[in-house]
């Protein structure tokens, strides 16, 4: 059936068809809508789940880590400070292998006040050992909330999937949503082996020495590691039941590309439109679109980009007294390999912090900066910065 | 007399182990005990951070027979209302979730967490085993430190001037089905109030006194005798409320002088006639109060 629904709505309609057991949330603009729309399905048993009104982020994931552990589907949705205030947590709940889906709608962080859309909040809990999906458009939205909990119950690690504040979470666009009964083939309810059990009690979490903890951490790099190819597969057979499929990266026009675009969220949208302005010209532009950021798809990301001569990243982030976050990790992928023979140039572009609106002209910029340029001159090229 | 009741009154299973780390003399260790005894092993333990992280065992030990997930230490109440709500959700709703924590996890970082699910009125029982300060980390001062203890960070030339935080009243105030307090050194009390906590539906707060030999300057033999003294004494009086309104006292001492209390225990040993004196004065007055809200 299709709807037409704003991104938030999009994240509640998927946590919907996931069945999920239990959902714990705060409010905070702009993702609450995510969060009224599953309390109304609740009220209205639409959704057979608890609901728990937490008092705060922190508690939200709390509350997340305790319904999984019991063996619950556990849902929650935040952004921006919200996200910040859970960052204990984040850890806590990859380290107990707990596979939580939690949508974050991308919001710069104070002070001062901004309530729109960066990518900064979500990409600075990079280290935190959940995996990370960022979204085009509400479609994408929904279909990945469901994708996640195939990966992260494969897994046992919790997922993320992000959408940007207000160009996907307010607007409004047509989504299709899937039936019911198809999602319920594709995702199982949640049996996990371990679990809180009086029958079989065992102590969760408890303090692991040195002669321990390391081989547990090792663990979970090894599952992060296994998380491309898990991803990938759950995007092919989603495809195969709603006619979409999905893959972690997504290249377009990329073979014979002498200029490719890297970038992640709405930007890939604006990055297609350019794109296509540029092909009609005759000029050789192409785009790889990051789905996922974490695991970060190195081995796809080396195989796609083999050969190019020019990349130019896409950040609306930034590392303070670094660069563009997506830029560091496309370097550290490209980079280090054979020697760095044939390594690219790769350009690492700042733009629309806080929600400055980011154009097409802006995309072309990029583009016309990065084919003009020999190679690479400085490790930030900051867009439309009002000097 | 014909008649002896041999009834065990004290459970007689036991559902804590030999070989858990705790200092001797821990009343926190004597509490889990009786906790266990009470409830059974229909009972998932929150452990956040406290003393009872290390005395449960390290992995891949446990030294209790059900289930226990140790948590982040803001977090205790949290993840109880996660849990049982899944719980909930699976038909399992006649297991007991039993968040366990210490005064740093109640009074201080975890109080947001836990005046957020006694507001809602989660199905739980929350349990703080109260030892007055910050003991895992080496005896700093929490907000249940009372007036004029010793720990190190507040140090005999700068000791703590405020009282300690009225849990029990802030508990009251959410108007929680029910909430009571217990000691060591009344098990049969104390299995009493447990039970009752697991027979009810809602909110449900439990505060032990728990002596810290390490922490209370006392000799490891002397934590029941220290309990009973603090009962005696009114210092902590053995209490039950319902719905934040109807209060019964269960014991009714005499009264004896809070010196007896505040001597036996190094923690209070540079405290003037004047504080002592300040000390019964507060006691008393909390007394009448008490009693008070009782009739």
């Amino acid at each position: 059936m299709k709807k037409v629904m704003m991104g938030n709505h999009a994240v509640s309609y998927g946590a919907r068809l996931s069945r999920v057991d239990v959902i714990a949330a705060y409010p905070i603009t702009p993702q609450t809508q995510i969060v009224e729309e599953l309390s109304e399905l609740c009220a209205d048993g639409k959704l057979d789940a608890k609901f728990i009104k937490v008092e705060s982020e922190h508690s939200a994931m709390a509350s997340c880590m305790g319904a999984s552990a019991a063996g619950g589907r556990a849902f929650t949705a935040t952004s921006s400070q919200g996200l910040a205030l859970m960052h204990e947590l984040l850890h806590f709940s990859s380290g107990g292998r707990l596979p939580i889906v939690m949508a974050n709608v991308n919001r710069a962080l104070g002070p001062g006040w901004n309530i729109w859309t960066e990518q900064t909040d979500s990409l600075a809990q990079r280290d935190t050992g959940w995996l990370q999906f960022y979204c085009e458009n509400n479609q994408e939205v929904l279909d990945t909330v469901i994708m996640s909990y195939k990966i992260a119950e494969q897994l046992s690690l919790p997922v993320m999937l992000v959408l940007d504040a207000f160009i996907l979470s307010h607007t409004y666009e047509i989504v299709d949503i899937p039936e019911q009964e198809a999602i319920d083939g594709y995702l199982p309810p949640y049996k996990p082996e371990i679990k809180m059990d009086v029958d079989n009690p065992h102590a969760f979490g408890a303090l692991v020495t040195p002669d321990h903890y390391y081989e547990i951490r090792y663990k979970l790099q090894e599952t992060m590691d296994r998380a491309p190819e898990v991803a990938r597969k759950a995007g092919e057979e989603y495809g195969k039941l709603v006619g979409r499929p999905y893959d972690i990266v997504e290249p377009y026009m990329l073979d014979d590309a002498d200029v490719v675009i890297v970038a992640a969220g709405t930007l890939v949208s604006n990055s297609r439109a350019v794109i296509n302005e540029y092909r009609e010209k005759g000029i050789k532009v192409g785009l790889l679109k990051l789905r996922m950021f974490r695991p970060f798809p190195t081995k796809r990301v080396r195989e796609l980009l083999a050969g190019k001569k020019k990349i130019a990243v896409i950040d609306r982030n930034i590392s303070f007294g670094a660069t563009g976050i997506f830029y560091q990790e496309l370097k550290a992928a490209l980079y280090g390999q054979n020697n760095g023979a044939g390594s690219p140039d790769i350009f690492g572009f700042i733009i629309g912090l806080g929600g400055r609106d980011v154009t097409l002209e802006d995309i072309a910029e990029i583009v016309d900066y990065t084919l003009e340029k020999e190679k690479n001159e400085e490790d930030i090229i900051w867009m439309g910065l009002k000097r | 007399m014909n008649h002896v009741d041999i009834q065990p009154r004290i459970p007689e299973p036991e559902l804590m182990y030999s070989g858990h780390l705790a200092c001797p003399g821990c009343g926190a260790s004597l509490a889990m005990r009786y906790a266990l005894k009470a409830l059974g092993n229909n009972t998932m333990v929150i452990i956040p951070a406290c003393c009872w992280s290390i005395i449960a065992g390290p992995f891949p030990y446990s030294a209790l027979g059900v289930p226990i997930y140790h948590t982040a230490f803001e977090t205790a109440a949290a993840v109880a209302s996660g849990m049982k709500a899944a719980l909930d959700q699976q038909g399992k709703s006649d297991v007991t979730v039993m968040a366990w924590a210490g005064d740093g996890g109640t009074y201080d970082i975890g109080f947001q967490a836990l005046s957020g699910a006694a507001e809602r009125n989660e199905d739980f029982l929350y349990v703080c085993y109260d030892n007055e300060a910050y003991m895992n980390t080496g005896i700093q001062r929490s907000s249940s430190t009372p007036f004029g203890a010793w720990t190190t960070t507040t140090p005999e030339n700068h000791r703590k001037e405020r009282p300690k935080k009225d849990i029990v009243g802030i508990l009251a105030a959410h108007r929680i089905p029910y909430l009571a307090t217990v000691s060591v050194a009344y098990p049969e009390d104390f299995i009493r109030k447990f039970q009752k906590a697991r027979s009810i539906r809602g909110m449900k707060f439990i505060q032990i006194l728990s002596p810290c030999p390490p922490g209370w300057k006392t000799a490891d033999d002397q934590s029941i005798h220290i309990s009973r003294l603090a009962v005696e004494s009114r210092i902590f009086p053995l209490l039950e409320i319902e719905h934040g309104e109807k209060y019964t006292l269960n014991l009714e001492p005499e009264g004896i002088s809070v010196r007896d209390y505040l001597e036996a225990q190094g923690r209070f040993r540079k405290l003037s006639e004047q504080d002592v004196a300040y000390i019964q004065n507060e006691v008393d007055r909390k007394w009448e109060m008490l009693k008070r809200q009782v009739s």
